[in-house]
C-alpha cells in the first residue's frame, strides 16, 4: 500500500500497510538506518523523530497517524546542529546505540526551552533510556548547546574548546 | 578429510582446545600457553601489508590502527588507537581505527589466547603489542628517511606524523616516506619510548575517534545492515529454559504479508520475511506447543530459598559439594565466639539489557559462512560456526561491527544467537544473507543472566574491634559449568572479589566455602562478573563491622588494609576520601557511604552522597578514585566511571529477572526498570597516579556504587541491606 510521507524536508513515498511503525518504514523501506530500535514499546527512546518538532517514538507511531505532519529525522539533522556538536565536544557516545534518539530528544527539548534548568534537562531527556549511562554527559553537552555553565567541580577538566555561539535552536 | 575438520567436526572440542576455547572468560583466570590458536587459525587471512597486522599507513598519511577488540562503549578504541600513535609519533587527528578480521591467531588476546573481548582486558593485553606495532612502523620511516637524506638515523626526529631531520632541513610526512617505509623489514625489537617522554598517552587529547559518527547516526550496527536479497529473521524460543518444540501451526503466520518461511530449529521456530516487520508480525501468528519434559520450571523464589537452605546448613547438597575459596587458621573455629555480624544477602537474576537487542547477519553457502555482527569473539563464533556448516573455524569470517553495548552478553561458550543465526541462514541457503533480529522481549527472556546467589556471613571480632574469624557461604550458579573446558571444581568467577579480599588477608581465621548449585537458567557473566556481588557483600559487611567496632568507616579500612599490606587500596581510598571532603560535614540532607574494590587489576573507591527520596535511594555526587596503573585515556576512563556507576546502580536499585514456575517474568523496559537521567548521579574521577602497565577499566567501576549506597542507608540508621535490588517493586 502506497503512502506519502513529508521527511527531512522531503516528499517520500513507501509501499507500506498503514498500521506499520514509522521506525520500520524508515529503517527497512527508506534505508535511514539513523533512529533505532530499543524496546519497540515507546519505553527507551532509541527511534525518537520529531513530528512538527514534537519527539514521538517512531517504534509505536504507525504511519496511518502522520499525515501531513513534517518528519525529522537524526538524518535530518544535517550533523553540524549544535546539539550534534556538543555531543562530539564532549564525547557524550559510548556504544552510541541510544545516541540519535537522546540527541532528538534534546532538540525538541532546546526548541521549547531554550535556557532549561536542571530539573527541566532532566524531565525532558527522562523518556531516552541509556544503558551505558552516557547520562552526565548528555547534561553537560545540552548545558554548552544551550550555552549555560557547566556545574562546578574540581575533578580533573575534559580537554574541551571553548563552546561556540550557538544560533537559535 | 583433514584432521583439523575432523576435530570441530567432533559435537565436542578436545582438552587441548577447550582450554583456550574456555579461556575466553571475562575473570582473570586464563591459561597460558595451551592456546591451539595455529589450529584455529587454520585458513584465515595472514596477508598483512608493510607494517603488519596492527598498523596501515596510506598513500594520505592517515594512520589506521586496527583492533583486534570490538567497541562497544569501553572507548578501548581510543585508547588502542592512542599506544600505536604515541609510540609512531603519529598525527592524533589523521589516526583512525578499524575492525580486526577474524584470526585466532595473529589477533588473540594475549590474556585468553584466542580472539576476544573481555575481563576488562583490552587495553592491558595490547599495551606491549601495539607499542612495538607504532615503534616499528616509526623505525621503518626513520629508517627510510636516513636512507633519502643520505642522513644518520640517529639525527632524524618524528613528531605529529612529520620526520625532520634538523641539520639538513629536511622534512617530510609519512605519506611522501610510504613508498620507501614500506619496502623495509619491520624491526624485531624496536626502541621503545621512556614513558615519562609520552606526549600523548596520559593526556586529554586522548578523545573517542567514533563520536563524531555515533552523534549522527551514522555508525554501523548489525539492526542496520541492509543487502540485495537479505531475509530477516525472527524465532520463537520456548517460554521455558529447556523446552522444545512439540509442533506448531504457521497457517497464519505465513498469512501474513511479506513472509517467506517458517521452519523448525533446535532453538524454536524461526520465521523468514522480507522486512522486519513482517517477520515479527509473522513470529507473534504462530502457535507453538512445547514439550516441557526437561525444562526448569521452578521459581526463582524457590532457587533462592533453596540456597539459603543449603548455606545454612539445613539442607545437603546433593552432586555438587562445597568447594573453599579462602581457608586459614583454625578453620573448624570459624563458626565459633560471639558474632559480631551475622547476615545473609540475596541477589537476583540480571539481564544485560544493552539498548540494541542481539542480532546476527549471517550468510551461508555450502560449507562457507560469513557472519557480520558486533561479535565479542570471533574465535568462539567461528568455532561454533564452523561445527554447523563443517567447515574449519579459521575459514568461518568475521566482520565485526559496532555493537549498541553488551555488558557480557555477545560471548559466551554456545554462541547461542551466533549459533541460531547460522542454522536459519543454512537453512536458506544459497549464500542468501539472512539477518536474525531478536526483539526486546527476546533478548530479555532468553537467559544468560548473572546468576541468582546468595551469601551468608559470620564474623567476630577481637578485643580490638578488628575481624579474628570469618565465616562465608556462596550458593550459586557456576557459570563456567559446561564449557568446552569442562567444569572446573571451583569456579572463580563465583567468588573473585571475595576471595583475596584483603579483609580475609587480614582476618587470622577464614572458612570461605562455595556452592554451585544445579539449576537450568543459562547464566553468563555481566559487567564485573562476580563483584556485581561479592564487593557489596565485603563492603557493606565491613561497614557493619566498623559499626560494631565503633569506628569510622574509612579509619575501619585504612586499619584493615594496613594490617593486609593493601596499599593500593589505601590509597585509592584516601583520595576518594579527600575528595569527597570525607572528614567534612555532608551537605545537609545528604549522607555519604565509602566503598573500595578491586576487579581486573584495578582498584576503584567511591564516596557516594545519598539521600532518600519517596522511601528510595537517591544518588547525588560520587567521587571515584582508581588506581589502573598508567592511565591512557583519562577521559575514557572517567567515561567508564560514569556509565559503570550508572550501570551498578541501575541493577541495584531496580534490576530483578524473575522467574515464575520456570517463565521469566520481566520482557521489556517496563517491567525491567532501568536508570534514567533524572536518577542518574554525577560522578567525578581521580586518578592514583602509578607507573605500573594499565589495567582494567571497563568493569571495575560497576560492583562499588551498591555497597557505597547501602553504607550511606546504613549510617542514616537503617538496617542493613540484605538483598536487592533496593526499591522493592
Amino acid at each position: 500500500m502506497a503512502a506519502t510521507l513529508q521527511i527531512n524536508g522531503k516528499s517520500m513515498s513507501v509501499q507500506a500497510a498503514p498500521d506499520t511503525p514509522l521506525l520500520w518504514v524508515l529503517r527497512d523501506e527508506l534505508g535511514m538506518t539513523g533512529s533505532k530500535y530499543g524496546c519497540g514499546i515507546g519505553q527507551c527512546g532509541a527511534c525518537t523523530v520529531l513530528a512538527d518538532g514534537q519527539p514521538i517514538r517512531s517504534c509505536s507511531t504507525p504511519i496511518s497517524v502522520l499525515g501531513a505532519a513534517k518528519i525529522t529525522t537524526i538524518e535530518g539533522l544535517g550533523g553540524t546542529h549544535p546539539v550534534q556538536v556538543a555531543w562530539e565536544r564532549h564525547d557524550v557516545p559510548q556504544c552510541g546505540y541510544c545516541q540519535s534518539g537522546q540527541i532528538m530528544s534534546a532538540v525538541a527539548l532546546l526548541a521549547s526551552k531554550p535556557k532549561p534548568t536542571d530539573d527541566e534537562i532532566t524531565a525532558g531527556m527522562d523518556g531516552n533510556i541509556c544503558r551505558c549511562g552516557t547520562y552526565q554527559r548528555i547534561r553537560a553537552a545540552i548545558k554548552d548547546a544551550a550555552g549555560l555553565p557547566q556545574v562546578a567541580s574540581d575533578a580533573p577538566p575534559l580537554d574541551v574548546p571553548a563552546p561556540t555561539p550557538v544560533p537559535a535552536i | 578429510m583433514n584432521k583439523p575438520l575432523d576435530r570441530f567436526l567432533a559435537d565436542g572440542a578436545t582438552r587441548r582446545d577447550a582450554l583456550a576455547i574456555g579461556a575466553t572468560l571475562a575473570g582473570g583466570a586464563l591459561v597460558v600457553g595451551c592456546s591451539p590458536a595455529d589450529i584455529l587459525a587454520l585458513g584465515a587471512p595472514h596477508d598483512f601489508g608493510a607494517f603488519g597486522p596492527f598498523i596501515k599507513v596510506g598513500a594520505d598519511g592517515w594512520v589506521t590502527v586496527v583492533s583486534k577488540h570490538i567497541e562497544f562503549g569501553q572507548g578501548n578504541h581510543a585508547g588502542l588507537a592512542a599506544i600505536a600513535a604515541e609510540e609512531l609519533d603519529a598525527d592524533w587527528s589523521k589516526v583512525k581505527v578499524e575492525f580486526a578480521p577474524a584470526n585466532a591467531k595473529v589477533y588473540s588476546n594475549a590474556m585468553m589466547g584466542v580472539q576476544g573481548t573481555g575481563g576488562s582486558s583490552a587495553i592491558a593485553n595490547s599495551w606491549m603489542q601495539l607499542r612495538n606495532a607504532g615503534a616499528s612502523a616509526r623505525a621503518m620511516f626513520v629508517q627510510a628517511a636516513a636512507a633519502k637524506w643520505n642522513a644518520p638515523a640517529g639525527e632524524i626526529t618524528v613528531q605529529d606524523g612529520v620526520v625532520s631531520h634538523a641539520k639538513s632541513g629536511r622534512q617530510a610526512g609519512f605519506a611522501e616516506l610510504l613508498p620507501d617505509a614500506a619496502k623495509l623489514k619491520p624491526p624485531q625489537a624496536p626502541t621503545l619510548k621512556d614513558p615519562k617522554t609520552f606526549t600523548l598517552i596520559g593526556t586529554p587529547k586522548v578523545r573517542r575517534k567514533d563520536s563524531g559518527l555515533k552523534s549522527t547516526g551514522t555508525a554501523t550496527y548489525t539492526q542496520d545492515i541492509h543487502l540485495p536479497n537479505m531475509l530477516t529473521a525472527m524465532v520463537a524460543h520456548p517460554p521455558k529454559f529447556g523446552a522444545k518444540v512439540a509442533s506448531f501451526d504457521d497457517s497464519a503466520a505465513r498469512k501474513v504479508a511479506g513472509v517467506v518461511d517458517v521452519f523448525q530449529i533446535p532453538t524454536g521456530v524461526a520465521v523468514t520475511a522480507q522486512n522486519t516487520w513482517a517477520a515479527r508480525q509473522g513470529r507473534d501468528a504462530l502457535k507453538v506447543k512445547w514439550d516441557e519434559t526437561g525444562a526448569e520450571t521452578r521459581s526463582s523464589d524457590q532457587i533462592q530459598a533453596q540456597y539459603a537452605a543449603l548455606a545454612a546448613g539445613k539442607v545437603q547438597p546433593t552432586g555438587a559439594t562445597w568447594q573453599p575459596f579462602e581457608a586459614k587458621g583454625a578453620v573448624a573455629q570459624a563458626g565459633a565466639g560471639t558474632a559480631a555480624v551475622e547476615v545473609t544477602y540475596d541477589f537476583p537474576y540480571l539481564a544485560h539489557a544493552a539498548m540494541e537487542p542481539l542480532n546476527c547477519v549471517a550468510i551461508v553457502k555450502g560449507q562457507s559462512c560469513k557472519l557480520i555482527h558486533g561479535s565479542q569473539s570471533p574465535t568462539l563464533d567461528q568455532l561454533n560456526a564452523a561445527k554447523i556448516v563443517g567447515n574449519l573455524p579459521g575459514n568461518i569470517e568475521v566482520e565485526t561491527l559496532y555493537a549498541g553495548g553488551s555488558f557480557g552478553r555477545r560471548t559466551n561458550f554456545q554462541s547461542d544467537y551466533v549459533a541460531e543465526a547460522v542454522r536459519i541462514a543454512k537453512h536458506v541457503g544459497g549464500g542468501r544473507p539472512v539477518k536474525l533480529v531478536w526483539t526486546r522481549e527476546d533478548d530479555m527472556r532468553a537467559g544468560y543472566y548473572r546468576p541468582l546467589t546468595h551469601h551468608a556471613v559470620r564474623v567476630s571480632l577481637d578485643a580490638g574491634g578488628m575481624p579474628a574469624a570469618w565465616r562465608h557461604r556462596v550458593v550459586t550458579q557456576s557459570i563456567m559449568k559446561g564449557s568446552p573446558m569442562g567444569t572446573p571444581k571451583l569456579d572463580e568467577t563465583s567468588v573473585e572479589g571475595a576471595k583475596g579480599s584483603p579483609y580475609l588477608k587480614a582476618t587470622p581465621v577464614v572458612d570461605a566455602q562455595v556452592l554451585s548449585a544445579d539449576v537450568g537458567v543459562p547464566v553468563l557473566w555481566w559487567r564485573s562478573v562476580g563483584a556485581t556481588h561479592t564487593a557489596f557483600v565485603m563492603e557493606h559487611t565491613v561497614d557493619q563491622l566498623a559499626k560494631a567496632a565503633g569506628k569510622d568507616p574509612v579509619e575501619y579500612r585504612r586499619m584493615l588494609y594496613a594490617k593486609a599490606g593493601a596499599n593500593r587500596h589505601l590509597a585509592v581510598l584516601n583520595l576518594a576520601a579527600e575528595k569527597a571532603g570525607w572528614a567534612t560535614p555532608a551537605p545537609a540532607g545528604w549522607t555519604r557511604g565509602v566503598a573500595v574494590h578491586e576487579s581486573f587489576g584495578s582498584v576503584v573507591a567511591q564516596v557516594a552522597e545519598v539521600k532518600l527520596e519517596n522511601g528510595q535511594p537517591k544518588v547525588g555526587r560520587v567521587v571515584t578514585a582508581i588506581d589502573c596503573g598508567t592511565v591512557i585515556a583519562p577521559d575514557q576512563v572517567a567515561a567508564q566511571m560514569e556509565g559503570g556507576t550508572c550501570l551498578g546502580l541501575s541493577a541495584a536499585l531496580y534490576g530483578k529477572i524473575e522467574l515464575k514456575d520456570g517463565e521469566v517474568q520481566q520482557a521489556n523496559f517496563d517491567g525491567y526498570r532501568v536508570l534514567r537521567n533524572s536518577e542518574a548521579p554525577t560522578v567525578e574521577t581521580y586518578f592514583v597516579t602509578s607507573p605500573n602497565p594499565p589495567s582494567g577499566v571497563g568493569e571495575p567501576g560497576t560492583p562499588v556504587i551498591a555497597p557505597a549506597v547501602a553504607n550511606a542507608l546504613l549510617a542514616m540508621g537503617r538496617p542493613p541491606t540484605t538483598s536487592l535490588p533496593f526499591v522493592k517493586s
